[in-house]
């Protein structure tokens, strides 16, 4: 009898604890996007095979060649990622270096893709599976990562870039190349 | 004017519910008792109250007065009928009235008709179910108020979310709320056999029904609800994990436990102690799940309902209840004395290792809905899937499955394994042959091959009980039993299934374009613009052909709807017997193209009729239950009348 007491105060005192957690959590404000734990941490080891015949694959050596870069993780059957492509042309006209993951991709698919939307990408890795998508701690597709010449992630980008993220993001490239 | 007459009574029946809780506790001391009598008829009419409360916002609904803010929140005189109904419930407020009238007449419902306890437990349990309905009554009144008003009224209302405009989902909230409330009568009963320390197997046989009715539900609404997620969310899942799937899923897991425990409690006299814990953490776990929903505290696709007040009013209601009654037995602990005991290999023993593994699970699902929590308050945000929850629970689930097996061969209190041998052997021969066969023809992941070979073993072991029996003299809880169990065998294949043969295609496809998924080919033929009652939609047109067989057409849509402005995704499914095609249409490209997703999704369907097999064994047994109850009652009358007649 004495243990199913003891097993009872242990319920009640389980019971507040999840209480106070609750209570505690209510308190707080809410931030419901999901910011990649990686900023300001280096790029996770990997290495890609190349998406398409005309580009290079991607590894993280690429990305630590000492030159700040874009990183750009899209996919060809994704609409928003076409609508960013006039963004991303800007950004390589005034200098940004981007390389890019295509996601659950094909090579004749991303082929077409760069045709019909232009190519603003220096190299471009294939994540059949989403791993590596993953492992950077992205949640869709399309995003944009800045990306120091040392392999830290420096600012994350959810989300199809729009006119006023070129300035933002050329800011970011400057800051992680100081 | 007839929001006005809801709110008249809903105030009524929150007095007559402060009247049956005072009274209903108040009879349980000498001077009380000149009360007693009165409790039983005011529970009656408390529901009868709630009922018509219901009905007026129901009507409100349905006449669209939009002078009644929730209404012109919700609905639209646009709308068709059955989603104007939908939208009574579709919100926060007209859901808590639903659950406070489920509750109301659940209590009514027992003062009308359970006989068979000491009379101080039953008006205590009325007493408990008035306590908790107060809660929320107050909830309502003060700070939920469905029949607030506005003036002037506006000239048209706002429409229902269009993800809830769908049949599954009007009846999928109602399911739940009857599961969810259904426990806090098996609460109720708790609270009330440990009042008056009557944790006896007569409770266990009262409080039975209302359990398994609750679990029935629980069970119907969660197979919905995975169903509706599956088909209307367009991702192709059928369980994400997500907050709200879990807080449906772990008064499930309790509920289920608590059921078995009974059995063990109403044929037995053991697990007395454990039985009235489990009835108190079904319903805890129905009320976090509540909280969980409408605070936002978790991100989650039901987040619909949120608000931090809510949220705290909820807090302090699970605090009262829960953190009660926890209280309260473990300071009774000592006088529930030990019920009888018995050997490990035994029904009893089987049905433990149930508890303990069901517990267990539910557990594993809790820590792992609150550790986001947990980590946030410490600084950092982190988020949990499927990589924690299906191995972790596996470890539990798959030893649970397996005592599944033998534990209904199993006679009570002791047994010889020599008796059962020649089934296990035979079960034991079909799970491994399966296994060999699928690890030899697919290579597939270890979690998918076990369950497919489990599977094979429960549905072989599901009809075991019924050897050597007389089919037609069977009683109706034991065909349940069985049935219930085989449903488990069948979801289980079809989960298995999904997760190890499932084939994608994402493309953007120009009109004209195939694409091949599995045995499928799939052409986009044609997309047309098509409109319906409150919304406008593209509509692809997707030609598909089996094996180079016959060719089906599918029709999915991106849908607009304009009350209130929002896209939809519809998927469109192509339902064979051995799985689904499955197809969405997303956005369009500037060249025309259009973002297709297709799916192959071998055997998928039997996820779902293994849950309605669940429940329909529920079903079987309750009704089994309730008309074995009623044979008695009659019987006993019978005599009483013969006894009356010989005394003339």
């Amino acid at each position: 009898m004495r243990s199913v007491r003891l097993f009872l105060w242990g319920l009640v005192i389980l019971f507040a604890a999840v209480f106070a957690l609750f209570a505690l959590q209510l308190s707080r404000p809410k931030d419901d996007l999901v910011r990649s734990a990686l900023i300001g941490k280096p790029v996770p080891e990997f290495a890609l095979k190349p998406a398409v015949g005309t580009h290079p694959g991607l590894s993280t050596a690429d990305l630590r060649d000492g030159q700040p870069k874009l990183l750009n993780v899209f996919a060809s059957w994704c609409v928003p990622c076409a609508a960013e492509a006039p963004q991303l042309a800007a950004l390589e006209q005034q200098g940004a270096d981007i390389v890019a993951i295509a996601i659950r991709d094909r090579p004749e698919d991303v082929s077409a893709f760069l045709d019909r939307y232009g190519d603003p990408f220096s190299r471009i890795g294939a994540d059949d599976v989403s791993k590596v998508q993953l492992a950077l701690g992205s949640s869709g597709v399309p995003e944009t990562f800045v990306v120091d010449g040392q392999g830290i992630i420096r600012y994350q980008h959810i989300g199809e870039l729009h006119d006023k993220d070129v300035a933002i993001l050329l800011e970011q490239l400057r800051e992680a190349g100081a | 004017m007839i929001a006005n007459f809801g709110l008249a009574a809903l105030w009524l029946a929150a007095a007559l519910a402060a009247l049956q809780c005072l009274a209903g506790f108040a009879a349980l001391r000498g001077e009380g008792q000149a009360l007693a009598g009165v409790v039983r008829p005011v529970a009656v009419v408390q529901g009868a109250l709630c009922i018509a409360a219901f009905a007026a916002l129901l009507l409100a609904f349905v006449w669209s007065d939009l002078s009644v803010a929730l209404v012109a929140q919700n609905s639209h005189s646009a709308k068709p009928l059955i989603f104007k109904l939908a939208g009574a419930w579709g919100n926060h407020e007209g859901s808590m009235l639903m659950w406070v009238s489920i509750m109301a007449v659940a209590g009514g419902l027992i003062a009308l008709v359970e006989r068979r306890l000491p009379e101080p437990t039953i008006l205590a349990t009325l007493g408990a179910q008035a306590f908790v309905g107060l809660g929320f009554y107050a909830f309502l009144l003060f700070s939920s108020n469905p029949f607030e008003r506005l003036d002037p009224a506006p000239a048209q209302g706002m429409g229902l979310n269009p993800l809830l405009q769908d049949v599954g989902l009007a009846f999928h909230p109602p399911t739940l709320y009857l599961g969810y409330v259904g426990l806090s009568v098996a609460f109720s009963f708790a609270v009330g056999a440990l009042l008056t320390r009557q944790v006896t197997p007569e409770f266990a046989r009262v409080m039975r029904p209302w359990v398994l009715g609750a679990w029935i539900f629980l069970t119907i609404g969660i197979t919905a609800g995975s169903y509706w997620a599956y088909y209307e969310l367009g991702w192709g899942g059928w369980w994400f994990w997500d907050p709200v799937e879990n807080a449906s899923l772990m008064p499930w897991l309790a509920g289920t436990a608590l059921l078995h425990s009974a059995s063990v409690l109403a044929s037995r006299d053991a697990l007395r102690a454990w039985t009235i814990v489990l009835g108190v953490i079904a319903f805890s776990m129905s009320m976090v799940g509540t909280f969980l929903v409408r605070s936002g505290i978790l991100t989650s696709v039901h987040a619909f309902a949120v608000d931090p007040e809510r949220g705290t009013f909820i807090l302090a209601l699970l605090a009262i209840y829960i953190g009660g009654a926890l209280a309260l037995f473990a300071v009774r602990a000592g006088t529930v004395a030990e019920g009888e005991r018995f050997a490990l290999m035994s029904r009893e023993g089987a049905l433990v290792v149930n508890n303990v593994a069901l517990s267990a699970i539910l557990g594993i699902v809790l820590l792992g809905t609150l550790y986001p929590l947990v980590t946030e308050a410490l600084g950092f945000r982190v988020s949990v899937g499927p990589p924690y929850f299906n191995p972790v629970s596996a470890v539990f689930a798959i030893p649970m499955l397996l005592v599944l097996t033998v534990g209904p061969l199993l006679r009570w209190r002791r047994d010889r394994f020599e008796r059962v041998r020649g089934p296990v052997i035979l079960i034991g021969i079909v799970l491994v042959a399966v296994l060999a066969a699928v690890a030899f023809f697919y290579g597939i992941g270890l979690l998918p091959m076990l369950g497919i070979a489990l599977a094979a073993g429960i549905a072989v072991a599901s009809f075991m009980p019924l050897r050597g029996r007389s089919l037609r003299r069977l009683p109706l809880p034991v065909w349940g039993m069985a049935i219930s169990h085989f449903g488990i065998a069948v979801a289980l294949f079809g989960m298995a299934a999904d997760s190890a043969f499932t084939q994608e295609r994402l493309i953007a496809a120009g009109v004209g374009q195939a694409t091949e998924v599995g045995p499928w080919q799939v052409r986009l033929d044609s997309v047309r613009p098509v409109a319906g009652p409150n919304w406008t939609a593209i509509e692809g047109r997707l030609l598909a052909q089996y094996q180079g067989g016959a060719v089906y057409e599918l029709t999915p849509q991106a849908r607009s709807f304009w009350a209130p402005a929002q896209e939809t995704n519809e998927s469109a499914l192509l339902t064979r017997w051995n799985g689904q095609l499955y197809a969405v249409l997303g956005e369009e490209a500037e060249d025309g193209r259009w973002q297709l997703r297709v799916w192959w999704k071998p055997f998928v369907t039997f996820i779902w009729y293994g849950g309605l097999l669940i429940a329909l064994g529920g079903v079987l047994a309750l009704i089994g239950r309730v008309t074995g109850d009623l044979r008695r009652r009659f019987a006993r009358r019978k005599i009483a009348a013969r006894h009356v007649d010989a005394m003339a």
